[in-house]
């Protein structure tokens, strides 16, 4: 009698399973299925919902592509690189995603990136900015610029417009993305004659900076480098505070999302980073149009809001331009995309997965992200349309 | 000025170390009485946060006034987390109870996730916290002197409660005998959910102290201070409360100290907690001040 109820039971629950089988092999030919992996949970999950709801609204604004419908599958890669590659697994084999956005970090991308790589699936990241995750790679692409540009401009910045001469650095040892940027900065603050008086290092998730920020304020630098996500930043400038380190702090891109203002409050005022997009500078006629469109559905827009969708319209428009949704043909008109003007500026992406493209420095003031200056990269070919951004 | 940065260094020792302590406390006093290691402790401190934060933010109340209803909600919490998870589990053998305990941390985790959102929130720390002091060239952010005096006012209430009342007495009989106890008219449950009630409470108390001094809440925040303070109760003798508040502020010392002398190993600070934590398992399992255990 027993054994009955339990071979019922498996039946019950292998019918189940096997339910969405045939509802999915339908919907393989009317939709465009585009994978989409980011942090929506853990340590830097606020650039994972703000890319998410960049996607989303990007969708609603181009929802078909080679006259079918896109349909979206969002896995959560948790701020995890274990999780990071399970995801992109998932979606690479069991929902069979002809192309993926993602993921936010550096870190998780790279986590992700050899599966997709060796299934033929292109990878599109909005922010992922470390040399590393295209590097040798032949489907993995990006929509921002790369961290040797960053930290070279944040170096500049530093050295030139500041007049700083002693730096101080916390780096990240866990992420590609912080241990990169700070060596760029590095190298470019020494080589322009300045010096780096304290090298303090932390992992992911570590709260309490007050050691090594301790150790920095006895070396006396006069300028704090702190290329971290928004957390570790807007917790260490707090407890800088704290700890009478009265300096400028400059960062990298990781630091422009609103959490960083509703964590540090007035102790992250004055912070200024190199980033992808502010809205005070955004002049693309796609801009106009996506920045209400958000606005009104999610309130201020973001930069990560803006990368995820940028990465979204890159990614159609290859598709279009590729007119089949063939991995390696989607992958050539990635490779082959020249002067997009997305909403974040205009881009050009090469053979390298690399975009090409302006950055803007961002000041906090007044407990929001503020426009500074438009940096154009150096040996790219002028634009016609550059004059517009420079002053402001 | 090396002396400045030592004791500079200090300072910032112990403030970490009794932020462990204090949320070490209700973790030890829990596996005292019931010899549950309840793994959820971090979780239902993270709770305690979202509690305080939500009383300012959308009840507005005052800061105080919203930090008392989060302690007491918290330890409602902590009943409803005993009535409903281990009661039904308490006479089974004492591995269920434990891996009971990893799955109500897991829903308390989640839960958040979707109630709260992944994104992370900014703790509002009320003016009265935020003070620095600078007295000889030392800085003493205010919470650092608030902190232990909190943890040393709650470690007294407990210890008070524990060996001062009756509901204490028969706290410690249920650490010797839970059935004897019971033979004796007590009613066990009932002092089990006082324990927990506590115990919850000054998790919800250190959460806010955690929340205040690293003002960033999110749902998976009880993980690592979860740990941390599991380490800290381990080494002050798991079920010792004075141990629990020595065992973190070394454990925070121990941890600034790597970090300031040896920066180039401060990736390594969770490895040496819980380096430290194999260490006293291998060398002195009874921690610092532990007796040896009944069985």
């Amino acid at each position: 009698m027993k054994t009955k109820h339990v071979l019922v039971a498996f039946m019950v629950l292998g019918l189940a399973f096997a339910m969405p089988t045939p509802s999915f092999s339908q919907a393989k030919s009317d939709t465009i299925k585009i994978g989409v992996f980011l942090p929506m949970t853990g340590g830097v999950a606020a650039y994972g919902q703000g890319s998410w709801q960049g996607v989303q609204v990007a969708r609603d604004m181009e929802p078909t592509v080679l006259g079918k419908k896109v349909e979206l599958f969002l896995a959560d890669d948790k701020s995890d690189k274990i999780e990071a590659a399970n995801a992109v697994t998932r979606l690479v084999e069991k929902e069979k995603v002809v192309a993926i956005i993602g993921s936010s970090i550096s870190g998780n991308t790279m986590a992700g990136a050899p599966i997709a790589e060796k299934a033929g699936v292109p990878i599109i990241s909005p922010t992922a900015t470390n040399p590393l995750v295209t590097q040798g790679k032949k489907y993995i692409f990006r929509v921002c610029f790369i961290d040797p540009f960053q930290g070279e401009m944040a170096a500049k910045y530093a050295y030139e417009t500041l007049k700083k001469r002693k730096a101080a650095l916390i780096i990240d040892k866990a992420q590609d993305y912080c241990v990169g940027l700070a060596d760029f900065f590095e190298k470019s603050f020494t080589k322009l004659g300045g010096e780096i008086v304290a090298k303090t290092y932390c992992q992911t998730g570590d709260k309490d900076f007050t050691a090594q920020l301790s150790a920095i304020k006895a070396k006396n630098p006069d300028v704090l480098y702190m290329p971290n996500y928004y957390t570790e930043v807007a917790l260490a400038m707090k407890q800088a505070k704290d700890l009478g380190l009265n300096i400028p702090v400059l960062s990298g891109d990781g630091s422009q999302d609103k959490a960083l203002i509703d964590i540090g409050k007035q102790n992250v005022e004055g912070l200024m980073l190199t980033g992808h997009f502010e809205k005070e500078a955004a002049s693309t006629p796609l801009a106009k149009k996506f920045i209400p469109l958000y606005e009104k559905k999610f309130g201020k827009v973001g930069t990560f809001d803006v990368m995820g969708a940028d990465a979204y319209f890159v990614l159609i428009d290859a598709i279009k331009r590729a007119g089949s949704t063939d991995g390696a043909k989607v992958r050539a008109a990635l490779a082959n995309t020249k002067n997009f003007k997305g909403i974040s500026g205009t881009m050009t992406i090469g053979e390298d997965g690399n975009a090409i493209k302006s950055l803007v420095i961002v000041q906090v003031r007044g407990g929001d992200f503020r426009y500074v200056a438009t940096v154009e990269p150096a040996g790219a070919k002028p634009e016609p349309k550059k004059p517009a951004a420079k002053k402001k | 000025m090396e002396l400045t940065f030592f004791l500079q260094q200090m300072i910032n020792g112990v403030a970490l170390g009794s932020l462990y302590g204090l949320i070490a406390i209700g973790y030890t006093m829990v596996y005292g009485i019931i010899r549950l290691i309840n793994f959820a402790h971090g979780d239902v401190m993270m709770m305690g946060c979202y509690f305080a934060y939500f009383g300012i933010l959308m009840f507005s109340l005052p800061w105080w006034a919203s930090f008392a209803v989060a302690i007491v909600l918290t330890a409602l919490l902590g009943v409803l987390m005993d009535k409903g998870a281990y009661v039904p589990v308490r006479n089974a053998p004492r591995i269920s109870a434990l891996i009971t305990a990893i799955g109500v941390s897991f829903l308390l985790e989640n839960l958040g996730l979707v109630v709260f959102g992944g994104r992370p929130k900014g703790f509002d720390t009320p003016d009265m916290f935020n003070e620095v002091y600078e007295v000889a060239g030392l800085m003493f952010p205010a919470l650092v002197l608030w902190t232990p005096l909190l943890t040393l006012l709650i470690l007294g209430f407990i210890l008070f409660i524990i060996y001062r009342t009756k509901t204490g007495r028969a706290m410690r009989c249920i650490s010797h005998d839970m059935e004897t106890t019971k033979l004796m008219g007590v009613d066990v449950n009932r002092i089990i959910s006082i324990t927990f009630a506590i115990g919850s409470a000054s998790a919800a108390a250190g959460g806010i102290m955690w929340a205040m001094r690293y003002p960033e809440i999110n749902p998976l925040m009880g993980i690592i201070p979860g740990f941390k303070a599991f380490v800290a109760a381990v080494l002050g003798g798991i079920g010792n409360i004075t141990g629990a508040m020595l065992g973190g502020l070394l454990l925070g010392i121990a941890e600034i100290l790597l970090v300031s002398l040896m920066p180039e190993m401060a990736g390594y600070r969770d490895a040496v907690a819980f380096g430290l934590l194999i260490l006293i398992l291998l060398f002195r399992p009874t921690g610092l001040m532990g007796t040896k255990l009944p069985d």
